[in-house]
């Protein structure tokens, strides 16, 4: 029961990865770039779903706030792409890696400024609301987090899979001047995609922040979605939820058996040895190049 | 314009080109040695920071700048080695046997890393030393006997032949050995690029698939920039311990690993002087920060209320270099000096990036 126990709330926890990873994989899906800024654009979107949402600040209800913190999001995703990303287009990967790092540093700077280093609650409606059931509790939170990352991972993935931009961005990560000869707006894709990327951060965020308070250093969780990220295999939208799922259910457990220090190395042993055993990832997607 | 003239086929690879540059080599270290006789003890320390910094560079330059392999972790291979040393020293043996020591122990741990790192491209291996990174944090915290866990460890002050090194009571003699240690490391560095080992990485780096037609063996030679790389680097974690005389892991976070991307990158990737350059910047601009601080607070602003400006300022230098010289500062002075030397034939467009486009590494 205990353990069942443990593996719920591993499951809310795991879904945040997830969604955070789900922002990498499409930027690596749209321009084969991963974006070290993922955690702090989910830190970032956190916040500004706070100061829209909290009655000491602009204190509109939950939904618009949060409505309202994913555009404004996505436009900051957005703009960053446009006046930032776009300048180091074609350069080799290292580049964006050592950009989004500095810009992780940045979103930092920028929300610890306005809304200062010490740790904030969200207010949200579904806040201390448990189901009980057969000895376990769920928090109200917790299913939420698990039905809306479920709802978004489907709706990302069929955005890849069916729909023509979403193709597109497939096709611009594979080569570039090959997706610009079959007349795909590649730059523009891309800048729609890291605005999409943020919008996602946002539901992350504040996803994050209804079970329990923020501050402006949350964005290292970035480092745990990475592992979730590759252990899934860059590129693919139900890999980054699923490895997102493993860590989170692994950590809880990890840290209820074993000592501590174990079962924070417990996320990046597994992906370590994922990467050892599949260097792509669970669903890799490396293939060889036939000459 | 200067005309080098060759007269045997030897000449191509010469460390230095002509007499000149080898005479500007020769006063700079001699510049360096007696530095201790006309700075004070405040920037004496400061010049050591910075050599240190400089051979740590050196070691992520192996990696990152002539083979390509992008290394998140490399503050884990400082720490390796600052531990190793002190742990050596601890139990009595003398700094002269540690040292090497200490730098063949994060070198091993390095390759065997390496070994199976070297499968995985680009993304994936700079991802995989950032976990690596990670769990040697958690390793150094949970080997207490050897580390001092949370609560730090205790770099001995180092003699030598009877004669004092440390780094508070004779300050010169720790400078007089970080800079004998920098000039031998940089000496062997600038060696091994000419050799036919330094050569294939620079082939690893420019493209793996010719490397492997010339006969390479890219994972051996991988494998063993990274081990050299760590290695060296695992030498500066071993000064850096000292400098710092008292530590524990908390003085080898993920920050000590970007600022180093930061001294190879904003230096230069791919050359050796790149990371001097770098190593000066970061340990300047910190002071320089400090100072205008003092300064401002003269004029009625006030910047000491904002936490974390510091790593703000490095982040917008860091992004300015990346997006408009991605060469650094050292290929920025390269191109400073084309100009001088071909004077009046300079042309505007004679740097300009190619126009570039990505193409996917999820093919091999």
């Amino acid at each position: 029961m205990e353990l069942l126990q443990l593996v719920i709330g591993g499951l809310a926890n795991g879904c945040i990865y997830g969604l955070v990873a789900l922002g990498f994989v499409m930027i690596y899906k749209s321009s084969e770039g991963v974006n070290f800024a993922q955690g702090d654009m989910m830190m970032l979107g956190a916040f500004i779903a706070l100061g829209f949402g909290n009655t000491d600040q602009m204190g509109l209800p939950f939904g618009l706030a949060v409505m309202c913190a994913m555009v404004l999001m996505f436009g900051i995703s957005w703009g960053v792409e446009r006046v930032v990303v776009r300048q180091i287009f074609g350069q080799p990967q290292f580049a964006l890696v050592i950009l989004t790092i500095a810009l992780g540093f940045v979103f930092r700077f920028v929300a610890g400024s306005i809304w200062g280093y010490t740790p904030l609650v969200l207010e949200t409606p579904f806040a201390g609301q448990n189901l009980r059931g057969g000895g376990i509790v769920i928090s109200l939170a917790d299913l939420v987090t698990i039905g809306v990352t479920l709802v978004l991972t489907v709706a990302l993935w069929a955005f890849f899979a069916f729909t023509k931009i979403g193709l597109a961005a497939q096709a611009a990560s594979q080569n570039q001047m090959a997706a610009y000869i079959v007349g795909v707006p590649v730059m523009r894709v891309n800048s729609l995609i890291w605005g999409l990327s943020g919008a996602v951060a946002t539901v992350a965020g504040v996803l994050y922040a209804t079970r329990g308070a923020i501050d402006p250093n949350i964005g290292l969780l970035g480092i745990k979605a990475f592992a979730a990220a590759v252990i899934g295999g860059l590129g693919s939208l139900p890999g980054a939820l699923l490895g997102g799922l493993i860590i989170g259910v692994i950590e809880p457990v990890a840290g209820r058996y074993a000592p501590g220090e174990l079962a924070k190395m417990s996320p990046y042993i597994i992906m370590l040895i994922v990467l050892v055993t599949r260097p792509g990832g669970l669903f890799s997607q490396i293939q060889m190049k036939k000459v | 314009m200067r005309v080098v003239f060759k007269t045997s086929y030897d000449k191509d690879i010469d460390l230095h080109e002509h007499g000149q540059s080898r005479a500007k080599i020769a006063v700079l270290l001699a510049v360096m040695v007696a530095l201790p006789f006309f700075v004070g003890n405040y920037y004496l320390a400061e010049a050591a920071n910075t050599l240190i910094w400089a051979l740590a560079g050196m070691g992520l330059m192996v990696a990152v700048g002539h083979t390509g392999q992008v290394s998140l972790g490399h503050a884990a291979f400082l720490a390796i080695g600052a531990y190793a040393n002190a742990a050596l020293m601890n139990a009595g043996l003398p700094f002269l046997l540690t040292f090497p020591i200490a730098g063949i122990i994060t070198g091993l741990f390095g390759a065997i890393i390496a070994v199976p790192a070297v499968r995985m491209s680009g993304i994936y291996l700079a991802i995989a030393t950032l976990a690596v990174f990670v769990i040697v944090e958690e390793l150094v915290i949970l080997l207490e006997p050897i580390t001092g866990g949370v609560g730090g460890i205790m770099a001995p002050s180092i003699t030598i032949f009877g004669i004092s090194f440390d780094r508070y009571a004779s300050l010169e003699n720790f400078y007089w050995l970080c800079l004998a240690v920098v000039a031998i490391v940089t000496w062997g560095y600038a060696n091994l690029m000419r050799s036919p080992t330094g050569r294939s990485f620079l082939a690893v780096r420019d493209s793996e698939v010719s490397a492997r037609a010339l006969g390479i063996n890219v994972t051996r030679t991988r494998a063993l920039a990274f081990g050299l790389s760590s290695g060296v680097t695992g030498l500066a974690g071993a000064l850096m311990g000292h400098y710092i005389g008292f530590f524990n892991y908390e003085l080898f976070s993920i920050f000590i690993s970007i600022n180093l991307l930061l001294v190879v990158t904003i230096g230069g990737l791919g050359f050796i002087q790149g990371a001097f350059l770098g190593a000066i910047l970061i340990t300047a601009v910190p002071q320089a920060i400090s100072i205008a601080r003092d300064n401002l607070v003269g004029i009625g602003i006030d910047l000491s209320g904002i936490p974390g400006l510091d790593t703000m300022i490095f982040s917008l230098i860091l992004i300015g270099f990346i997006i408009y010289e991605p060469t650094g500062l050292y290929g920025r002075w390269l191109k400073i000096r084309t100009w001088f030397e071909i004077f009046p034939l300079a042309r505007k467009d004679m740097f300009r990036r190619q126009k570039s486009y990505l193409k996917t590494e999820r093919m091999k």
